[in-house]
Order: C-alpha cells, then structure tokens, then sequence
C-alpha cells in the first residue's frame, strides 16, 4: 500500500499539472471559451481600430493587453460551474489535493491559454514590423500577466454556481470596466486625475503600459514597478480566490 | 482493537437542521461496514465528512489513524472514494479518466497503466476503454468510477449508494469486486445504502441512521431478528371484524387496521396463518386478502427508534 511520501509541494505541484492537463482536453474547445476568449477581444479591436489612422506601435501594445487579459479570464471562470454542473467536483475534491492545488491547476490552464495566444500575436506583430526594444520583458511580462488575470478569473468564478453563463456574465461585469480604464483605448496621459487614480486598481494598465514602453518608448511608471504591481495582484487574486473557494466547496457538492 | 474510522461524537448542522446529530462508532479494519438509512437520514453527510469533503461543526474523525482535521490529504492519499451521484469526465475516454486519477494519487506511469488495464478487465470495461466517457451506460459510468476509485490500491474504500439505479448485471458486478476486496485483499469497506438486501449480503456489521442519530448497530443476523418480531401477515374476511376481534388470535402482537385490510404483526407467520384459517372456519368467514409482508427498513426504523424511546 502507498503511503504519502515526497515533498508535499512538489508533489502537490505535479497534481496541480494532472489537473491542468484535464482542464486543457475539456475546457479549451468549450463554446463560452472561444466566444469570450477569442471572438469578443477580436471584434472589440477591429471595431476600436478600422478606419481610424492609428499607429501600430499604439495598436499592438492595447490588443496584445485585450487578448491576454479575455484569453487568460476566459477558461478558469468555465471550469467550476461546469464541474459543479456535471458532478465531477466531488471526485475531484474528495482526491488527495488541496482547495489550492485544484485552484492553481485551473489557472495554470488558463494562463497557458492566454499565453499561447498572445505569444502568437506578439510573433505576428514582430514579423509585421512593430519594434520591441525590450523583448524580453515584454515576454516575461506576459507570462507574469497571463497568471495575474487567469488568477482574478478563478476569483471570479469564486461563487457557488453551477451555470457558466451566470459566471461569464458576472466576469464580463468586472472585466469590461477595466478594459476602458487600463490604456487600452484612450492613452493614460490622456485621461483625467480620477481616471488615471481608477486606472491604477486595474493589473491591465501595468501590462499594457510594459508593452507600450517597449513599442513606443512612452511609460507612466518605471518597468520595475509596473512588475511589482503584477506580481502583488497575482498574488492578491490566488489567495482571495483560494480562500473563497475553500468557503463554497460545501455548496459545490 | 485496530479501527479503520473512528467517529466521536459528530455533528453537522445546516442552519437550524441538525443532519448529523452527535454520532459516534467505531469500524474495525478489515470490516465491511454498512451505514443504512433513507433519503435524508445523515449518510451522505457523514461519508462526506469521513472523506474529509465537509468540515463537522462538532466532533472528531480519525480514518486510518489520520485525524481528517489536520492531515485529510494524506488520509485520502489512501483511500477510494465513490461519492453519490458524481460522474466522471465525461468529455474524456475512458482511459483518460483513469490515468487521470492515477495522477492526482501520484501513482507512477507504469503501476498506473498496469492497474487501470487489470481493472478494466476485471469490470468488464477494457473494449471501451478508448471511447468517450459520455457514450457510456449508467451502469458502465458507475463501474469506471469504481474502478478509479482502485487505482490507487486503496486500504479503505468509501461508497455512498454505489448500485441505486443500476442495471442487475452492473449492481451485481460491483457487489463481487466488492466482496472479493473485502475478503481477499483485506481491504475495509464503507458503503452507505438504503438497500437492506445489499447490505445483508455484503456486511459485517451495520449501523443504522435516522434523522441524524444512529438508531442501532449491529451485524444483519442480529438487525434480522428485530425484523422477524415485526413481519406481519394482511388479512380481510367477507364480513366486518373489529380490531379487537383478531387482537385474540395466537402469535400475534399487534393488529392494524389499514382500510379494510387488517394487518397482523407476529414473530411466526406461518403458524398465524393456519390460526387464521381455523378462525375464519369456526367463525363462517371466508378469506377475501391473505399476505405475509416481508418488513420493510422504514419497519425496522420504527421498531428500533420506538423501543429506545
């Protein structure tokens, strides 16, 4: 008979990548995924961009920050009011993982998602001629990012339901708002004072404002800091959503 | 003594509804452990807190000598777990829900594969291993989870009405691998069922649970003879009778009237019958109803909750 052996994280690890395997054969083809994941940021650049005379190097930071932020918030917040739905959680609580190890599995498929999305448009943007003068944050800034906004997506699907849709429509109430606020659309040093102050409480604008210091030369905040605001919502969104998630297994089940 | 669980004094409330009412017991390892009980009773709840799924708002739980407040996760690490009405993947194989589990137990690739293959047989899945778990029969379902539940060679298994609503030929081959478990491989066995047959077939010893409390435990040979003091005979004759009139009759111990049937609970049928029979010749009456009712679990509650209080 096996006992528990090992390190507990890194075994708790490898349990959280078997769950991610499971999250990317299930969740990636799901219909909410690809119509909020992928459509939705896709219409919502071409109707901000066509017929406007705007510079690629303006354009690319704020659809690379779209797609990221709906790719990455596009899987996890699925995930568990279907597996509420389909009476798969309970298996999966009752196996010999954390409410952390479950939660960190769902965003690390999450965040693959966004990250092999954007990557691809960042590729697409380098082939196309838009200058990235520091590439390497650029790409560890996505990867940070992809973890961040998959994180406030598994913080959003915190409540108890187990209908995606209520769940994506919830989401979408938080997610639309930070999209105009964050840079994407009116650059910040266009904005007013409360704009910019509102601006702040959303992870996107670090992202974007990452991107287009590299693409255009134009920041708001040190690089440095732009990261350390990353890392400190990542890590504000998993333990919120880990916590909330631990309060509704019960109602889960 | 070496127990497998040892329950003190649990309780679980959901807002003013008390589910599970300060309930103690203990299972030996090695035991087929059966907890019945009907919808509603606190079985489910309390195989959720066993499995460390829900939190007991009083009360302790050791399984395997883990208490589940503190080292649940390593508790589980072995134990297999058929939780009621959950389902597996179903936009997974059959295969894939397997090593998927394989995984979150942390069983190596190659022990893995080697036991969901032996599995598969042995439930009469392996054909179907590369299909969709969604094409699957309830009973074929029920039996995959079964068998993920075995990957991890468990030591005890937990199963919370593993059978309701399955096909005979399912309900059957779970009940082998289960008794085959039990007695070849030592594994201890937990099964909630409502299914008093099932469980006389299966069980050592059995605890009964009624609106939270346990109302008795003990092996089916013992639960068996309180159900023969409440077996009844149903009767109706041709003409009116009174209650009082069959009251008289010997080997019965209570009369009830239930339309125009009366219902005659004795410890010997059969010999009720033929006083039944000379009654009605002595008498002029003619039998127009006559059955022997085999006791119901609901009987046995109310004769085991009736005595205790």
């Amino acid at each position: 008979m096996r006992s528990y052996s090992g390190s507990f994280v890194l075994d708790q690890f490898r349990r959280a990548f078997a769950i991610c395997k499971k999250d990317m054969r299930i969740y990636y083809f799901k219909g909410p995924v690809i119509i909020f994941g992928l459509l939705l940021p896709l219409f919502l650049f071409l109707a901000f961009s066509i017929g406007r005379e705007l510079p690629l190097s303006f354009l690319i930071p704020g659809m690379l920050g779209m797609t990221l932020f709906f790719t990455s918030t596009s899987v996890v917040p699925v995930i568990a009011p279907w597996e509420t739905r389909m009476r798969t959680f309970e298996r999966l609580a009752s196996a010999p993982v954390t409410v952390t190890t479950i939660i960190f599995g769902d965003i690390l498929a999450s965040a693959i998602f966004g990250l092999f999305i954007s990557i691809i448009l960042t590729a697409i943007s380098l082939l196309v001629g838009v200058s990235m003068a520091n590439l390497p944050i650029v790409l560890f800034s996505i990867i940070l990012s992809s973890f961040c906004f998959s994180s406030l997506g598994a913080l959003l699907s915190a409540p108890p339901s187990d209908t995606p849709a209520t769940v994506m429509m919830l989401s979408s109430l938080i997610k639309f708002p930070l999209i105009f606020v964050s840079g994407i659309f009116i650059p910040l040093e266009n904005m007013p004072l409360w704009g910019r102050i509102i601006a702040h409480l959303s992870p996107l604008t670090y992202f974007v404002d990452l991107v287009r210091a590299s693409t255009q030369g134009i920041s708001q905040l040190p690089p440095l800091l732009d990261l350390a605001a990353l890392l400190a919502f990542t890590f504000s969104f998993f333990y919120i959503a880990v916590r909330l998630h631990e309060r509704s297994v019960s109602q889960r089940i | 003594m070496d127990y497998a669980v040892v329950v003190s004094n649990l309780t679980k409330r959901y807002g003013s509804l008390i589910a599970v009412d300060h309930i103690s017991f203990k299972v030996k390892r090695g035991e087929f452990f059966g907890f019945l009980g009907p919808n509603g009773a606190g079985k489910t709840t309390t195989i959720r807190i066993l499995t460390g799924i829900l939190k007991p708002d009083e009360g302790a739980v050791s399984v395997m000598g883990y208490d589940m407040g503190r080292d649940k996760v390593k508790a589980r690490q072995i134990m297999g777990i058929v939780p009621e009405m959950a389902n597996v993947y179903i936009d997974l194989t059959v295969w894939q829900n397997l090593m998927f589990m394989g995984e979150l137990y942390g069983v190596p690739k190659n022990l893995r594969q080697k036991r969901a293959e032996m599995l598969l047989r042995e439930l009469d899945l392996h054909k179907k291993r590369n299909m969709k778990a969604k094409k699957l029969s309830k009973g074929m379902r029920q039996r995959l989870l079964l068998c993920m539940a075995l990957l991890n060679d468990p030591e005890i298994l937990f199963l919370d009405e593993p059978t309701v609503g399955l096909d005979v030929q399912s309900a059957h081959a779970i009940r082998r691998i289960l008794r085959s478990l039990n007695e070849e491989k030592g594994v201890t066995i937990f099964l909630t069922t409502h299914n008093m047959e099932e469980a006389d077939q299966l069980c050592d010893r059995i605890a009964i649970i009624n609106h939270g409390k346990i109302a008795a435990i003990d092996t089916p040979e013992m639960l068996r003879r309180i159900m023969r003091e409440i077996q009844c005979v149903e009767v109706s004759f041709n003409k009116p009778l009174s209650v009082k009139d069959l009251l008289g009759l010997p080997y019965v111990n209570e009369v009830r009237r239930v339309g125009r049937i009366f219902r005659l609970y004795t410890n010997s049928p059969f010999d009720l019958i033929e006083k039944i029979i000379d009654y009605g010749k002595r008498r002029n009456l003619k039998l127009t109803w006559l059955q022997v009712l085999a006791p119901k679990l609901e009987d046995v509650f109310l004769r085991i909750t009736g005595d205790k209080n």
